[in-house]
């Protein structure tokens, strides 16, 4: 199974990837249509001092996809499972208790608002069919590699 | 400050309909010009700070940016144009000399756009190179006068040293300070995959990079930054560098401000000390005091290794070059006056030096008429843009290009001709840690060798077009060359035919 590896040393703190994946999952066709004026929910977030990507050490995170996911285990609805090394989320089980989002040690699941929680799912199901994170990213700092 | 004379170069357009304020741009420009109107909630720029390098252009998700000439331009007059007005307020404000980065962007006239190659039709055949073996490659260096046999008759192979390369280009002089680590790594990641070569510049070899020594010229000029006898050892080549085309008869200035860090420990100067390399070398004011360095270089390194000298072309570089050959050095580089500059003042730039075509032409025959033409190879640079500048640059009798402007362009570089400022927003000319992060050496190596892989195949396609089979069957081969729109006096020099004839 291909995860999506972040390389802190070339990260430009441009935040593309957080865009490109909220685009990827919009279900919209046309970037601009799908995230102007709106509220941008991503599934991957760079971790940014100040948020202008200036700070000297930036990268982005977004789920790991562990071999023993602790936000499965945790979950009380069944909604979150693991599925050819990907977990995914249903969100039509998740209850929105937000176990999941308390005990990921990397953070990296998300709300967007209207409930059910949000993750990466590789882009294994959504409009862009494999990581939009990886393709736009501008310096190789995100790559998809197999790993153990 | 009093009136501001000079209204911004460039004006930023941006499509409403396509920002979605990601604020990807104001984060990508190191010149500050986008910032982002939390109250209006849209992006708003300064286009006064713009340089029109297109990084935000490149990295806008949405494509909603572009950066336009701006048309507010003082009244039209052909004498008196609006660049050279501009540069007169920039005077009358500053007090100081013009300040340039890259090659001169002035339509000087360009003899490889007036040079046609010839094919093969009917009365000789042309060859596939995909379908029969080409050869592209060549070796730089010292070639024997007469074939030598032992007592037994015995070929002695024995050579001077010979650059071997798989294609006739190499990367040209960039230094470590002018350009950044990883724009070096890339250039050394590639010349190293490629089995050509990449050359330092003057600013000595980063420790990191000793292990591309076999890809590698170190170069010695006249400030002699980061020279050692290590550095001499790590390099496959030396080349003394006496001038460079983009300006002829004087030296560098790398600003202090990049002598940071390893730029400082490699160039071996104190960090913020100013790097200023003089327009002499103060131990070569003849050929003589030349032959005593090449043959310096070549005792500190036991005869092993070819030594290069670099001339800018100037008015009188055929004799040059035959004093040079005289000298002892093995290879002549040979620098155009389009050549680029990590920082040149403005006037000497787009005033001094001669086109490399001609100059290449001029030496050539002038080697060739004293008989000296196998003691030396011919590397010329200056703006070689293209496989066919490559190919007509061979014919005129070069034996391989330096590039790189090309070499930089295909790095990420947009020309935006502000190399001296620093702030090169696509990590190249910049030592600014988080700029230079921007360019990550695998992606830049592989552009690099996509370049080069692209251009062997389209001077195979070139030569098989001729109907030759290897860079050695078209080196001087002037005869596959006409020139047009040309005058009588260009023809002779270049040594060339009009069309037609």
């Amino acid at each position: 199974m291909k995860h999506v590896v972040v390389h802190e040393e070339w990260c430009l703190g441009c935040h593309l990837c957080e865009y490109n994946c909220a685009y990827a999952n919009s279900g919209i066709k046309g970037m601009a249509k799908a995230l102007k004026g709106k509220r941008v929910f991503p599934r991957i977030r760079v971790e940014d001092g100040n948020g202008d990507g200036k700070n000297n050490i930036t990268f982005a995170v977004s789920c790991r996809h562990c071999h023993d996911p602790i936000c499965a285990k945790s979950c009380i609805s069944g909604a979150l499972t693991v599925r050819d090394g990907a977990v995914t989320i249903d969100r039509s089980r998740c209850v929105g208790c937000y176990t999941c989002i308390l005990v990921c040690p990397y953070g990296a699941i998300y709300t967007d608002g209207e409930g059910a929680v949000i993750k990466c799912e590789l882009c294994l199901s959504n409009q862009a069919g494999s990581p939009a994170c990886v393709a736009g990213c501008p310096n190789r700092a995100l790559t998809l590699e197999e790993t153990d | 400050m009093g009136i501001e004379f000079i209204y911004p170069e460039f004006e930023v357009v941006r499509n409403p309909a396509r920002c979605i304020a990601c604020r990807v741009c104001e984060r990508q420009c190191s010149n500050e010009v986008h910032s982002y109107d939390p109250d209006e909630g849209v992006m708003i720029s300064d286009e006064s700070k713009c340089v029109n390098c297109q990084r935000c252009v490149s990295l806008c998700p949405t494509r909603a940016l572009k950066i336009v000439k701006s048309d507010c331009v003082p009244r039209e007059n052909a004498n008196w144009q609006a660049d050279t007005i501009r540069e007169i307020y920039k005077q009358a404000n500053s007090g100081g000399v013009l300040l340039s980065s890259m090659g001169t962007p002035k339509p000087m006239p360009v003899y490889w756009d007036k040079i046609l190659i010839n094919a093969s039709q009917v009365t000789n055949p042309s060859i596939d190179p995909l379908r029969e073996p080409m050869e592209t490659r060549v070796f730089l260096g010292k070639k024997p006068r007469k074939i030598k046999r032992d007592e037994n008759g015995r070929l002695i192979t024995d050579l001077d040293p010979q650059l071997e390369l798989s294609m006739p280009v190499m990367f040209s002089a960039m230094s470590y300070g002018s350009i950044s680590y990883n724009a070096h790594k890339s250039l050394a990641e590639a010349a190293s995959k490629l089995g050509i070569y990449y050359n330092t510049g003057e600013g000595g070899l980063h420790e990191d990079f000793y292990v591309y020594g076999q890809n590698t010229i170190v170069q010695v000029a006249s400030g002699r930054f980061g020279v050692h006898a290590g550095y001499l050892d790590a390099g496959a080549a030396i080349e003394i560098k006496m001038g460079q085309g983009a300006k002829p008869g004087i030296g560098g200035h790398l600003p202090g401000t990049k002598i940071v860090g390893d730029v400082s420990r490699t160039r071996m100067i104190p960090e913020g000390s100013d790097a200023i390399s003089p327009a002499p070398h103060h131990d070569i004011y003849s050929i003589e005091d030349l032959r005593q360095l090449v043959y310096s270089l070549k005792e500190a390194t036991q005869y092993k290794k070819p030594v290069i000298v670099k001339v800018a072309a100037v008015h009188n570089i055929a004799a040059i070059a035959s004093g040079i050959a005289r000298s002892g050095a093995d290879i002549i580089a040979i620098d155009g006056f389009r050549g680029g500059t990590g920082a040149a003042p403005t006037r000497i730039r787009d005033n001094v030096g001669i086109p490399i075509e001609l100059a290449l032409a001029a030496c050539d025959t002038r080697l060739r008429e004293e008989g000296i033409r196998n003691d030396v190879s011919l590397v010329v640079g200056g703006s070689i843009r293209s496989a066919s500048d490559v190919v007509k640059a061979i014919a005129l009798g070069a034996d391989a290009c330096y590039i790189a402007t090309a070499a930089l362009l295909a790095l990420g570089c947009h020309l935006c001709r502000t190399c001296h400022t620093g702030l090169c927003n696509w990590g190249i000319a910049t030592q600014r840690p988080e700029l230079v992060k921007r360019l990550n050496p695998e992606v830049g190596a592989s552009r690099l060798v996509n370049l080069m892989t692209a251009w062997r195949h389209e001077i195979k396609e070139l030569l098989g077009g001729m109907g030759i089979n290897s860079i050695e069957a078209l080196r001087g081969n002037r005869l596959m060359l006409r020139g047009i729109n040309m005058t009588e006096k260009e023809l002779e020099i270049l040594g060339i035919s009009h069309a037609g004839e």
